[in-house]
């Protein structure tokens, strides 16, 4: 069931997208993010599909892989449609129905809020897509450096995600095999009302504490066995280092975001002024 | 008691691009009373076998039936079909979770929907069979010794008194003694309450010196079946699919190949003992 | 002096109620002597419990000695300057083999301990790749140590160690929790590096079929050490093992069982070989005796 998610699951391909330094699809992210919420109007959201396509195309991702990711979160994306579509107030009502109403700001603001969110997981997910979740936490550990000096604790903190990310998969196959054997001494988890379901899960994560437990403190021994005492002294097996490519990357993202808000800013008058001729 | 296994396959992630055959055209019968070894090296379909037998996992294709009845029939109780095929995982300890040891080997009786007085009356009795000193009984199963814990989460299963016990890698990480305790216990059990057992193991001489009857499982198919003897005769196409027979059945066929007159069917120490001192005689 | 000395070696476990009264006291480890010369293969056999993981903890300082000294190429564990250095002279494998992996791809995790050591970029590389070629692993580089068999993960554990460049290291059982074919490829990688590397192989075990190559074999039993001596001298002494909650292997029981049954075999066989050879000689010499009456 778990297994079931693909939502950002890094897809090994050979793109440039793919060799790019963690920290700028770090950037990367952080901006589509950004430029999503700058636009109002179908020019500023025809610019983040634009861009958004070539993305895909360059990452050489299959698109139907990541369609299959966003299943995971239809419920969410229905959810969201339905707020904005009844809740938003407006002048030109087009529906009403009891206590809703639908405006045409209404459908509007479901259309882009939609929209928003699809180009946001899409977006985002490129960037776990193409990134190792190792490189991502390198990313992350040396993007977050500067931190450190105001005593954030970055490097344990990365390496606790890299750590979790290579037990989650662990724990999730010995989940699988605890609930199974539970199941062998004639544990029921499928039926029964809320309390007895949450009743019947102490018998799988008592085990899958007591497991966890363990482990962590197999692991913490293994790791000072082999001379592990935190970041400091510590080299790189693989240092991160910025390629021609990477500031290339930077320059258009720039670029991308800086249209973006200047359509935000002027852009609006200028439609605004053809509208209004 | 009766288990009948026709043409059995599983396949793993069926339609993806990971879909891989853990089971394929399995073919079996097992009857009251056996007691059986079931052997294979890592990934060659033992595991996923059993859990086809208590329905944890359910075939791709081909029909399991449990004394007569297709197990695969919509109103078919799942749930006392495993009370009745009990399932004891590998390493089994790591699945106790109970403040006390009683409790933990009452949840099984208790899933049955016996009272407490019935399920306190099965925890005792297969308490006193594994052989745990009664002084534990209201201890913590967390505190116990390795040894210790794996006869508890056995006890746990025989409480619900299943007609038949799957052991999965039983002696998994037991020291010698520790081991020969279990597989004691095991074939006690076989023994005095005439169930039938099957014991997964990548050990041969373990299985060697208890069951009547081998499965062998390479790449999801049935591989051999039959007694020891039998099936250890073919011990080179064993070795080939990365599985030894017991060293003695090969130090038998070394000696006959010298030309001594020794018996290569045997498959123990003691079977050998007799067959050498036989022709010293 | 050896590599690794323990001259009267003792450690407790103490249990504590919730005032921190001492509750019980626990020796796992009572007066150990015992001296490892630098190159050899050793073996420490033992039930569970008796005290040989303990042992094996000490020799990689992750426990200190409560009484007496161990000292680990020169250095004496109890100061806590030496630790550091301990812990690369002699390098640790343990029973549980996802346990000890860190990351999630193999040549990372063979890095992991030469990073925590600050090794310069470029020779972690050359470092990795010689320890996964060692231990016959290269291949599986850019794997995933999740899509491993148990067998190929300890050889990633091993090669993570073997990184460090360790005059020694100790084997923590590290195939209790292995199939057959794992414990083979573990064994033979270990074997390897001992044969062609020349380092020092502690490996702590209760499987006896492991322990026959080894040059000295220990056993232990209640925190202390019970027998020692070749592997031949220790297997000749089949009731005393069974005493101690182990058992020998097959072909050295057959032949002690036929010994007891009075044929005139010799103490101590270890392969099927010696006890073919013995037994083909045996029945020649009876069917030349024409007045063999046993």
């Amino acid at each position: 069931m778990l297994r079931d998610i693909t939502l950002g699951q890094y897809y090994p391909a050979d793109s440039v997208l793919h060799k790019l330094d963690p920290r700028v699809k770090l950037m990367g992210a952080l901006v589509y993010i950004v430029s999503l919420f700058t636009f109002r109007d179908a020019v500023g959201f025809a610019a983040a599909t634009v861009f958004l396509i070539c993305i895909i195309r360059i990452s050489k991702v299959p698109f139907s892989y990541m369609v299959k990711g966003l299943k995971a979160i239809v419920v969410l994306m229905i959810i969201t449609a339905l707020f904005n579509l009844f809740l938003t107030p407006g002048k030109q009502v087009l529906v009403t129905y009891g206590i809703l109403t639908i405006t045409m700001e209404g459908v509007k603001n479901a259309v882009f809020m939609l929209v928003r969110l699809i180009y946001l997981i899409v977006g985002t997910s490129i960037m776990t897509l193409t990134t190792t979740p190792n490189q991502l936490t390198d990313g992350l550990e040396k993007a977050l450096m500067p931190l450190s000096k105001i005593r954030v604790p970055v490097h344990s903190i990365a390496m606790i995600m890299s750590i979790a990310l290579r037990f989650i998969p662990i724990l999730i196959e010995e989940t699988d095999i605890i609930m199974k054997a539970q199941m062998a001494r004639g544990a029921d988890f499928e039926s029964g009302n809320l309390i007895r379901r949450v009743k019947a899960m102490v018998p799988l994560l008592v085990p899958l504490f007591v497991s966890a437990f363990r482990r962590a403190d197999d692991l913490a021994m293994a790791m000072e066995a082999r001379c592990y005492v935190g970041g400091r002294g510590r080299t790189k097996m693989k240092p991160l280092r910025y390629q021609k490519e990477d500031y290339q990357a930077y320059l258009i993202l720039a670029g991308y975001l800086g249209v973006m808000i200047a359509w935000r800013v002027f852009g609006a008058r200028i439609w605004g002024l053809k509208l209004g001729a | 008691m009766s288990i009948i296994l026709d043409k059995v396959s599983y396949v793993y992630s069926e339609g993806t691009a990971y879909e891989s055959w853990a089971l394929k055209n399995v073919s079996l019968k097992i009857e009251d009373g056996q007691f059986i070894g079931i052997i294979g090296h890592t990934g060659s379909g033992k595991s996923t076998l059993i859990q086809h037998l208590n329905g944890l996992l359910k075939a791709s294709s081909g029909g399991i039936y449990f004394n007569g009845r297709d197990i695969y029939e919509e109103d078919y109780d799942l749930r006392e079909l495993r009370t009745k095929v009990g399932l004891v995982f590998q390493y089994p300890e790591h699945q106790l979770f109970e403040t006390t040891i009683f409790d933990d080997v009452c949840f099984g009786p208790m899933n049955q929907g016996l009272s407490k007085n019935e399920a306190g009356l099965r925890a005792f009795e297969a308490l006193r069979s594994v052989g745990l000193p009664e002084s534990l009984y209201y201890q913590s199963p967390f505190d116990l010794s390795g040894g210790q814990k794996r006869r508890v989460a056995i006890a746990g299963v025989l409480a619900m008194k299943p007609e038949v016990l799957i052991l999965d890698e039983p002696t998994a990480g037991l020291d010698p003694k520790g081991r020969d305790e279990i597989l004691d216990l095991v074939s006690n059990m076989h023994r005095e309450r005439e169930m039938a057992v099957l014991l997964v193991s990548h050990s041969m001489e373990d299985v060697a010196n208890y069951v009547q009857r081998i499965i062998v499982m390479n790449d999801g198919s049935v591989m051999y079946d039959g007694t020891p003897g039998e099936v250890f005769l073919h011990y080179k196409e064993l070795e080939a699919v990365g599985l030894a027979a017991p060293q003695v059945t090969y130090l038998m066929h070394e000696l006959k190949e010298q030309g001594l007159p020794v018996d290569c069917g045997v498959t123990t120490v003691e079977e050998a003992r007799n067959s050498i001192l036989k022709i010293f005689r | 002096m050896g590599i690794i000395k323990a001259s009267k070696l003792v450690h407790e476990y103490i249990r504590r109620d919730e005032e921190g009264n001492v509750e019980s006291i626990q020796t796992a480890l009572n007066k150990i002597d015992l001296e490892v010369q630098a190159g050899a293969f050793i073996a420490i056999l033992g039930h569970n419990g008796s005290g040989k993981s303990t042992l094996a903890k000490h020799i990689n300082a992750l426990l200190l000695p409560g009484e007496g000294t161990l000292w680990v190429d020169g250095m004496d564990t109890a100061r806590e300057e030496n630790v550091y250095e301990i812990r690369r002279a002699a390098g640790m494998v343990f029973q549980n083999p996802d346990n000890q992996i860190i990351a999630s791809v193999v040549e990372e995790d063979v890095g992991f301990g030469p990073e925590n050591i600050g090794i310069p970029t470029d020779e972690i590389w050359t470092r990795v790749e010689a320890s996964l070629i060692s231990t016959g692993m290269l291949k599986y580089r850019s794997h995933s140590p999740n899509k491993l068999s148990g067998g190929q993960k300890q050889r990633v554990a091993i090669a993570g160690v073997m990184a460090m460049e360790p005059k020694c290291i100790v084997l923590d059982e590290p195939t209790a929790m292995l199939d057959p074919n794992g414990r083979q490829e573990v064994l033979k990688a270990v074997h390897e590096l001992n044969r062609k590397k020349g380092v020092t192989i502690i490996l702590i075990t209760h499987y006896m079929e492991e322990v026959t190559d080894a040059d000295y074999v220990y056993v232990m039993d209640q925190g202390e050490i019970v027998m020692q001596g070749k592997p031949r001298e220790i297997f000749s002494k089949v009731d005393r093992l069974k005493k101690h909650r182990l058992d020998v292997p097959q072909i050295t029981l057959l032949a002690h069982e036929l010994r007891e049954a009075g044929l005139s075999i010799s103490r101590g066989i270890l392969t099927r070989e010696e006890l073919e050879a013995e037994l083909v000689q045996l029945y020649g010499s009876k069917k030349g005796n024409v007045n063999y009456t046993g």
